[in-house]
């Protein structure tokens, strides 16, 4: 998986990826996790570009787009903020997290801010349960959020990196 | 280099024992003991510890050491999961076995003056017994009644060290397997040895591997599934980024067993960090030629790919993960054929969780009567529970089948938080059941769980006191059933939908007592007619709760009340006679529901409340109560 946004055509990229793999119709779900990398989701012209790469209808692409939650059909914010769903974050507050940062944002779960700059979503666990309830912005996990100053902090801070104009230290940059 | 016959193994772990030399010593030293000796420091590198900042803990401890000149003598790694995840990030210092809690990078240059300078251990990082405020060091209790075999080199090895992995016997048993068995009696040995599939379904191992070989095909194939989806459940996660090598050399002697060339890790693609050490684990055993052809020089051949998974929960059904290993959607099928009949590619096909696989190269080395003395009559071995929820120690815990529920959640869990009381224990996460007091003492094993209304699951456990709505976990569950249903079987897809609204009625205050029994009938449908395990078991939740909470359903459709005070819309907000008259209350209400004069008592209008809650946060006096 690469980690960053290229200068170049996004769709060169991707040709050259799929050119490289052994196998084509097989890997799939592998090339739409690398197209979502370089256009950070997958609109419905990317959906038939990789259909006719792989000469398959652009059904059987979409049918597998529309299954599996972490592909996504519209465009995201620049940093995504993950609320984990988990039982235990779940029986730890993760509701109260949740509605903290729907406050916050000024957005549902599932959308994204005006500006552009938060996506809100929810996954199921990642693992870090010791530190329930927790979430996830980009790659990073906060933990412990039972305190609606603490959201407000993480999020000025990425609000910060970006008046600043410059990427705040991510593990995984949504191209932009 | 690349390693060409058994005694290449043979003299790379002699050579590379002295890395383990000071390691977990049976007899610790004692700090000043140690004082100018040699010294590894192991900083736990699991997600949680991650996630609090590990890596920072082990850059500032080599610059401190290098400041003060020790960076020669004390070496500093970074481990898997030492388990106490309540207490991280955690390090351990050897040859004197001490343990260090909540460690954050900051505590790092006193923590080299007192206990590398000085000699003593840093006495306010050490682990303090609740009851007796003692300071212990080594040997805590939470590792007490604990055994660890799939977790075995977890905080012991660095991850990302090949030679760390083949000095602690390391691909021993491959070579064993390679060199001094034959497929037949790897077999038996896994077949004696009791091994059962830990992913949940509990089928055994060996006869699994037997179906396999003996299904006629030019190629077979085995997958590892490590595409664990169970919310709360963390186990195979962390045995993947603390010993991704020992899954690796499972899969080399699975794949010679069954006489497979290919095999496949099916990860979440949500685990950045396990797959960042998989990779590196691949490479590294590329590298010295344990995959790839002709590994130590036999006639074997074999390769390892990773699959991500995208976010569907119904992927963990082996069928299922088989077809989007396909690259199609993750449907599972009807059995039979089963994988070991027709899988991948229509060849003979054998799926393993990541923890049963980690059982498998001890079981090699030490034998089949070994792990069956472990355990119960019919679960041989340990389980690995990822221990969550409302308990004091969270964490990853590897305890003998067997071991009771009591002892797993108040002995090595430390009870639980805040001095409330245990209401119920979550086991088998969405497929599985709420297990009420009255079974604290029950043996956990495959049989057990299943007939107290659970499962085993992947190992998922999560604890719940006495303020969380047994209704509202029901409904909980459901919602990810409802979402995670591929839709492929109209039970599951249309069957949970029904009963998430059933739920969400009675959490409403607008249940019936006819929406119990409907749960109860359409539970029962459900189970007996979905096509795979997700279907068969998401009533689960839904019927252990009315078995043994009925009261709280009771309580929710006759006297429109929520015993522990979660659903919102059975709250009920009031006033009591503390009120003050500061109008706060009022001037924060969204509803503009509160009124009453300046220095009066307020009163709330129940017609028009929203029960949002706003009136008790902003409330200086606690007037506000609810009930």
């Amino acid at each position: 998986m690469c980690d960053n946004p290229s200068p170049y055509n996004p769709y060169q990229q991707l040709d050259r990826y799929i050119d490289g793999l052994p196998y084509k119709k097989e890997n799939l779900i592998a090339i739409l996790h690398h197209a979502q990398q370089l256009f950070g989701y997958l609109p419905d012209k990317v959906q038939r570009h990789i259909a006719a790469r792989l000469d398959i209808p652009s059904a059987k692409v979409y049918g597998v787009v529309s299954f599996y939650s972490f592909f996504t059909m519209k465009p995201r914010g620049k940093h995504v903020v993950n609320v984990c769903m988990g039982t235990a974050c779940f029986v730890r507050g993760a509701e109260k997290l949740q509605q903290e940062i729907e406050k916050q944002l000024g957005i549902k779960t599932g959308q994204t801010t005006e500006d552009e700059l938060f996506s809100l979503d929810s996954l199921r666990c990642i693992g870090a349960c010791g530190l329930a309830p927790v979430m996830m912005v980009d790659g990073k996990v906060y933990g412990r959020l039972t305190h609606p100053e603490d959201i407000k902090q993480i999020l000025d801070e990425y609000r910060e990196s970006l008046a600043g104009d410059r990427e705040p230290a991510l593990k995984e940059g949504t191209p932009s | 280099m690349k390693l060409k016959t058994r005694d290449d193994l043979n003299n790379l772990k002699s050579q590379h024992q002295v890395l383990l030399q000071n390691r977990r010593s049976v007899q610790p030293v004692s700090v000043s003991e140690a004082q100018g000796k040699p010294r590894q420091v192991m900083v736990c590198g699991g997600t949680g510890c991650h996630a609090s900042n590990s890596p920072q803990i082990v850059e500032e401890l080599k610059a401190e050491l290098q400041r003060r000149g020790l960076a020669e003598q004390i070496n500093v790694l970074q481990t898997g999961c030492f388990g106490f995840c309540e207490k991280g990030p955690i390090l351990e210092v050897h040859p004197d076995n001490v343990l260090y809690l909540e460690v954050s990078p900051k505590d790092v240059p006193e923590l080299v003056e007192e206990h590398f300078v000085q000699g003593k251990p840093l006495e306010r990082l050490l682990y303090q017994d609740p009851n007796t405020e003692e300071r212990i060091a080594s040997d805590l209790p939470f590792y007490h009644s604990q055994m660890r075999i799939a977790l075995r080199n977890c905080s012991l090895i660095s991850p990302e060290d090949i030679l760390e992995y083949i000095a602690v016997d390391g691909y021993q048993a491959l070579a064993k397997v390679l060199f001094a068995m034959t497929p037949e009696s790897v077999i038996d040995v896994i077949k004696q040895s009791g091994l059962r599939g830990r992913g949940g379904g509990g089928f055994p191992t060996g006869l699994k591997w037997e179906l396999t070989r003996n299904n006629e095909a030019n190629n077979r194939y085995i997958i590892c599934n490590a595409d664990e989806g169970d919310p709360g459940a963390f186990m195979d996660r962390s045995i993947l980024e603390g010993d991704p090598h020992s899954v690796l050399e499972a899969m080399l002697i699975a794949g010679h067993t069954i006489s497979a060339s290919h095999g496949f890790i099916y990860i979440r693609a949500e685990y950045p960090l396990a797959i960042h050490r998989l990779e590196i684990a691949i490479k590294q055993a590329k590298q010295y030629g344990l995959l790839g052809k002709n590994i130590l020089g036999s006639d074997f051949c074999f390769d390892i790919e990773i699959k991500y998974g995208a976010g569907a929960f119904v992927c963990g059904e082996e069928t299922a993960l088989i077809h989007s290993i396909e690259g199609t959607r993750g449907e599972p099928s009807v059995k039979p054929p089963f994988p070991a009949q027709q899988g991948l590619w229509g060849k003979p096909t054998c799926v393993n969780n990541v923890e049963t696989l980690a059982n498998i190269p001890p079981i090699i080395l030490k034998g089949g009567d070994w792990f069956a003395g472990i355990g119960t009559e019919k679960s041989k071995g340990t389980k690995v529970f990822a221990l969550a929820g409302k308990v004091n120690n969270v964490g990853l815990v590897e305890v003998p089948m067997g071991t009771t529920l009591r002892q797993i959640i108040f002995d090595i869990g430390g009870g639980i938080k805040h001095h409330k009381t245990f209401k119920a224990a979550q086991t088998g996460g969405p497929s599985g059941g709420c297990i009420p007091t009255k079974f604290l003492d029950t043996p956990i094993d495959y049989e057990s769980l299943i007939a107290i209304g659970s499962m085993m699951g992947s190992g998922g456990l999560i604890v719940m006191d006495e303020s969380d709505c047994m209704v509202n976990i029901a409904k909980f569950y459901l919602e990810f059933t409802v979402d995670e249903s591929c839709g492929r079987c109209t039970a599951c897809r249309v069957g949970t939908k029904r009963l998430h609204e059933i739920l969400t009625k009675i959490t409403e205050g607008k249940g019936t007592l006819d929406d119990l029994d409907q749960l109860e009938k359409l539970g029962k449908t459900i189970k007996d007619s979905s096509l795979c395990g997700l279907g068969q078991s998401a009533p689960n939740p839904i019927l252990s709760t009315i078995e043994y909470f009925r009261d709280e359903y009771l309580a929710h459709i006759v006297d429109k009340t929520c015993p522990a005070g979660v659903c919102k819309s059975l709250l009920r907000y009031d006033i009591t006679d503390k009120c003050k008259g500061c109008t706060l209350c009022a001037q924060n209400c969204p509803a503009g529901c509160i009124t009453g004069s300046p220095k009066e008592p307020h009163s709330i209008d129940q017609e028009r409340c929203l029960k949002c809650g706003a009136c008790l946060e902003k409330c200086r006096f606690d007037a506000i109560i609810h009930h």
